[in-house]
């Protein structure tokens, strides 16, 4: 079983990005052998009202019982926690949130708001450190990367809060591993997306001493070639178990809602 | 692509290190590299080492001694390893006579390319006499790019595509390979200056793997004009290869896992390889 939590729908607004609908994410899963994709919306990350895109995708996606939706949460506009409460109410994996694209303060009081609504409602949140390189971006993609220090102000919020970050390197990730108390790190999630493999070798440290536990498979498409995050993992000398807990098994475990069993 | 066509792959991307980098790994790193590389299926490393890596002169601003240590190892990892790894003489443009001098005695004792990091500009007029020197020996020169540089960055004089192609039309004769277009950057912009310079290919390496990046090398310069490499990341290296096998005829799989850089470097072709 595979499960890829980093998955985008949509057109991207800073370059051409193809394989970006809806049929082209399936055709991807069906050669890459993924069963299950959680799905954001693209487009939305960058409108002003991010939850304008929901309904569509909820729509899109329901259609494909492959395809789990990942709705998008702004906590600086009005009426959001109403939005978080019909959402939640769906079968849904989680909802997303990426708050320095949506022009707020990470460590804010808003995004702490709904941090703490996430913890009400037992749903994982879900956010991307960066969507691409910061020395490729387009000139007028200015939003700054999550930082460390954003996640570490998170997971202290609510002890019932939990968290999936993809596309985080290896120093984010230790600086949130070992920023934190154990109980705190064992809320966090971190996809595979951005962790280099050999020679530099660091997933296969982090999956030593972070721990395997904590991660989960994510590739980033159609932004990010699928085909990086399964060569990463065939380039580790994992048992087949550890591999199955990448892939599915901790987001099993850990992760899954009523809905989605 | 026969039998043998199909497990050969060439690296024209590689980096070592040796016992003098500040690195107390150096050996893990160099030993992931090969085993990493080996269930890859890499038949080839076509490897560089930058000086000291920074321990006794800036990695991209490396010192005479610092260059001739490191060629010296590079040699001696490729006598060590002949079947699996071939040298780049790397040199800093800066130091001319030097420079000439470290062509001169590492291709003459089997190195096969010349490296050119990040000392001077490419489009410097320090660079003709190397550029020249490479044309005699019909061996390639691999420039380190930064895609789209756009100001400078600390640690190095970088060169973006457009300064490189510069110089390639000096030196028609000269085969020029511009560095992990996947390494940082702004690729297309690097992709758009490459048309049609046909003594420019592009080596696929760096970390970055986005989504659309090979479709757009492949319009801009063609399958034969591309070269398969990894610089510092095998995993996105051996991504690339297979979405390429996703996106392209095995033929155009063939040219840039190696046919185009065993041409490029004057190596046997694989059924010379193979006999």
């Amino acid at each position: 079983m595979i499960v890829d939590v980093n998955t985008f729908v949509g057109p991207y607004p800073f370059r051409r990005v193809p394989e970006s609908t809806l049929g082209s994410l399936t055709e991807s899963m069906t050669r890459l052998g993924i069963d299950q994709a959680w799905v954001s919306h693209l487009p939305s990350v960058f409108w002003r009202d991010p939850m304008e895109g929901n309904d569509w995708l909820l729509q899109a996606t329901g259609e494909v019982p492959a395809m789990a939706p990942v709705p998008a949460i702004h906590p600086g506009l009005p009426g959001w926690e109403a939005e978080l409460d019909r959402v939640a109410l769906l079968p849904v994996p989680a909802v997303r949130c990426d708050a320095s694209f949506y022009g707020l303060d990470p460590a804010g009081e808003e995004v702490c708001d709904l941090v703490r609504a996430c913890a009400g409602h037992d749903i994982p949140l879900l956010t991307a450190v960066r969507l691409e390189d910061g020395r490729q971006r387009h000139p007028h993609d200015q939003a700054p990367e999550l930082t460390a220090a954003d996640v570490r102000s998170w997971l202290r919020v609510d002890a019932g809060f939990r968290l999936v970050v993809t596309h985080a390197d290896r120093p984010f990730i230790e600086e949130v591993h070992f920023g934190s108390t154990p109980s705190e790190a064992q809320r966090v999630w971190w996809d595979i997306s951005w962790a280099w493999g050999p020679p530099e070798d660091h997933l296969e440290l982090l999956l030593k001493t972070v721990g395997i536990d904590r991660f989960v498979f994510g590739t980033g498409q159609p932004l990010r070639l699928p085909d990086a995050a399964f060569a990463k993992l065939d380039l580790l000398d994992l048992p087949v178990e550890n591999r199955e807990k990448l892939t599915a098994r901790n987001l099993q475990s850990s992760l899954t809602r009523p809905f989605n069993d | 692509m026969d039998g043998v066509d199909a497990f050969m792959l060439i690296d024209v991307h590689a980096h070592f290190y040796h016992d003098r980098t500040p690195r107390q790994d150096w050996r893990e790193r160099n030993q992931s590299r090969l085993t990493a590389g080996e269930r890859m299926g890499i038949t080839l490393h076509v490897a560089s080492i930058l000086g000291s890596w920074g321990a006794t002169s800036p990695t991209y601003f490396p010192s005479p001694e610092d260059l001739d240590y490191a060629n010296r190892w590079m040699l001696e990892l490729q006598q060590a390893n002949p079947d699996r790894i071939v040298g780049y003489v790397a040199v800093n443009p800066n130091f001319q006579e030097h420079s000439l001098e470290q062509i001169e005695r590492y291709l003459g004792e089997g190195m096969v390319g010349i490296k050119l990091a990040a000392s001077r500009r490419a489009d410097d007029a320090l660079l003709d006499p190397l550029c020249r020197a490479a044309a005699r020996h019909h061996v390639p020169m691999l420039q380190h790019v930064w895609q789209h540089r756009g100001r400078d960055w600390p640690g190095q004089e970088a060169s973006d595509a457009v300064e490189l192609v510069t110089l390639a039309q000096r030196h028609p004769d000269t085969n020029f390979i511009l560095a992990h277009i996947a390494g940082g950057g702004d690729w297309l912009h690097s992709l758009r200056a490459l048309r049609g310079v046909d003594n420019v290919h592009v080596d696929l390496s760096g970390s970055g793997v986005d989504g659309g990046m090979l479709e757009a090398c492949l319009e801009a310069v063609g399958a034969g004009r591309l070269v398969w490499g990894a610089d510092i990341t095998l995993d996105t290296g051996l991504a690339k290869l297979r979405y390429l096998e996703h996106l392209v005829d095995a033929e155009d799989v063939a040219c840039i896992r190696w046919k185009n850089a065993a041409v490029l470097f004057g190596l046997p072709l694989a059924t010379d390889t193979a006999s």
